[in-house]
């Protein structure tokens, strides 16, 4: 699956999520892939806009991306280390 | 007669066994395997560390007592599912056979994954809590941190409810002044969900509990008593409370249906796995973005018998698990909060009352009763 031009690795979808939530979805996820994978997050939470960012830069991860997919948020962060 | 298996007779497994047995008994046989005669409420590991449950027969039965008679319950560990040939290997050696599967095995701690970890406390075991317990009657002053080791864990609110119930501990003792409290949170908020975040976080400040954002446990040094976060930051502690990293069960992990750390990967309203449609997973078993919790077990449990039994029956399964979930969360003297949600409906800015704190009792009370028996 690709997102722009770049290669997704795994696809987390947190649509509906609200405990846990679908930032500790993500942070599940890049624990589960390897340094360099590429990690998508599908999200309807509100709050997602600004915690998923904030985690992604102090855990000092790359944020590639972030969509409106109408109905839905999609982040795209890369592991880093 | 068709074959229902049901693999694991927690919190899940029980209740799906028993609305199937009250609707399909002469139809299907139904089994059910737990791999312990004894069925624990793990909400009580809270309160027995912190010393409020001190007779564990409150929180132990008998699983036999807990089924209904027409449940074949065999008390066996599942050794290997086989999802080709539609078969449950179990420790003795004995293979059943199925139509249709229920994996309701839970979850696991696996504290071992935290480098250092042997200088922590937890209250997810029996044995964590009495353990946790022993060392808060010891402690006298200092600083308690509490934390989460990995994601995902059970219960999402305990955590933090622990550290408002820690300070009604300290209080009581007479000694909340000598002890800092410190939450550690994974997320940039006090809990997932931002209505919910703003009155726990109120809570907490109101309590003088300190809150850290986005502290992921890493590793810890036993010596020097510190705690690191995988962002890069480190605490020291007198008392450390880790939530231990969690795994999907043995069995799964062996059979080659788990994934990223043996959660079984389930269609998020049928319950269904993959292309199987006679395989369902419920409950912390899953790989749901529902919380890992009794009440998300209890709802697919009984969609799960709703669904099976449509098919036994010779109609279309038509129900589906709308993600429901709902939580009463315990600050201590007397107050709680209580969540209702969905996928479709975020929870509310709750408000802390006595009303929740009686909510929260009665569910201990009836668990045993009503929920396990599918009735409510
Ligand atoms: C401290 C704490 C507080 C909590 N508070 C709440 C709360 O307030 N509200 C709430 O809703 N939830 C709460 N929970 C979570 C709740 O207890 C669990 O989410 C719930 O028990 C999950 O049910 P389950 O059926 O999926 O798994 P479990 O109830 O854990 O049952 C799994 C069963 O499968 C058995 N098993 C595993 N492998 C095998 C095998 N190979 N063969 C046979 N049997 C096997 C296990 O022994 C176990 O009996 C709390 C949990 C803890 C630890």
């Amino acid at each position: 699956m690709s997102s722009g031009e770049y290669k997704v690795d795994k696809v987390v979808d947190a649509r509906g999520s609200h405990c846990p939530g679908p930032l500790m979805e993500l942070i599940k996820a890049i624990k589960n892939v390897q340094v360099g994978q590429v990690v998508a997050v599908y999200s309807t939470d509100s709050g997602s806009k600004t915690d998923i960012p904030l985690w992604v830069k102090k855990a000092g991860h790359e944020l590639i991306g972030v969509y409106d997919r109408g109905g839905y948020t999609e982040f795209i962060v890369k592991k880093t280390h | 007669m068709k074959k229902v298996v049901i693999v694991g007779g927690g919190t899940g497994g029980t209740i799906t066994a028993n609305i199937l047995a009250r609707k399909v008994s002469r139809e299907a046989e139904i089994t059910l395997i737990s791999n312990t005669p004894q069925h624990i409420y793990q909400p009580g590991f809270l309160y027995r560390a912190l010393g409020e449950i001190i007779d564990e027969s409150e929180i132990i039965r008998e699983e036999r007592k807990l089924v209904n008679k027409r449940v074949k319950l065999v008390i066996d560990e599942a050794v290997k599912i086989d999802i080709q040939n539609r078969m449950v290997d179990l420790m003795s050696g004995k293979k059943l056979e199925y139509d249709y599967l229920v994996i309701s095995t839970g979850s696991r701690i696996v504290p071992e994954e935290v480098p250092g970890y042997e200088v922590s406390y937890h209250f997810y075991s029996l044995e964590g809590a009495r353990k946790l317990h022993e060392a808060l009657e010891r402690f006298k002053e200092g600083v308690v941190a509490v934390g989460i080791g990995g994601i995902p864990y059970k219960c999402p609110p305990a955590p933090a409810e622990f550290c408002c119930l820690l300070d009604y501990y300290f209080t009581k003792r007479g000694i909340r002044d000598k002890v800092e409290i410190h939450y550690l949170s994974p997320l940039p908020r006090t809990f997932p969900h931002e209505a919910v975040a703003e009155a726990i976080t109120e809570m907490m400040e109101k309590k003088g509990i300190h809150w850290h954002p986005m502290f992921n446990i890493e590793s810890v040094d036993p010596e020097k008593k510190i705690v690191n976060s995988l962002e890069g930051e480190s605490l020291r502690f007198d008392l450390l409370v880790m939530v231990p990293p969690h795994r999907g069960a043995e069995v799964v992990e062996k059979s080659g249906i788990g994934v990223d750390g043996g959660w079984i990967p389930v269609d998020k309203y049928t319950l269904q796995y993959k292309d199987y449609s006679e395989v369902y997973a419920i409950g912390d078993a899953t790989n749901l973005p529902v919380s890992k919790s009794g009440a998300a077990a209890h709802f697919e449990g009984k969609i799960v018998a709703d669904r099976i039994t449509s098919e036994i029956t010779g109609h279309e399964p038509r129900a589906k698990y709308d993600g429901r979930v709902l939580c009463f969360c315990d600050a201590g003297f007397r107050k709680a909060i209580y969540m209702d949600f969905n996928y479709e409906n975020p929870p509310k800015k709750p408000r802390f009352s006595y009303i929740w704190y009686l909510g929260k009792q009665l569910v201990n009370r009836f668990y045993w009763s009503l929920i396990l028996s599918g009735l409510v």
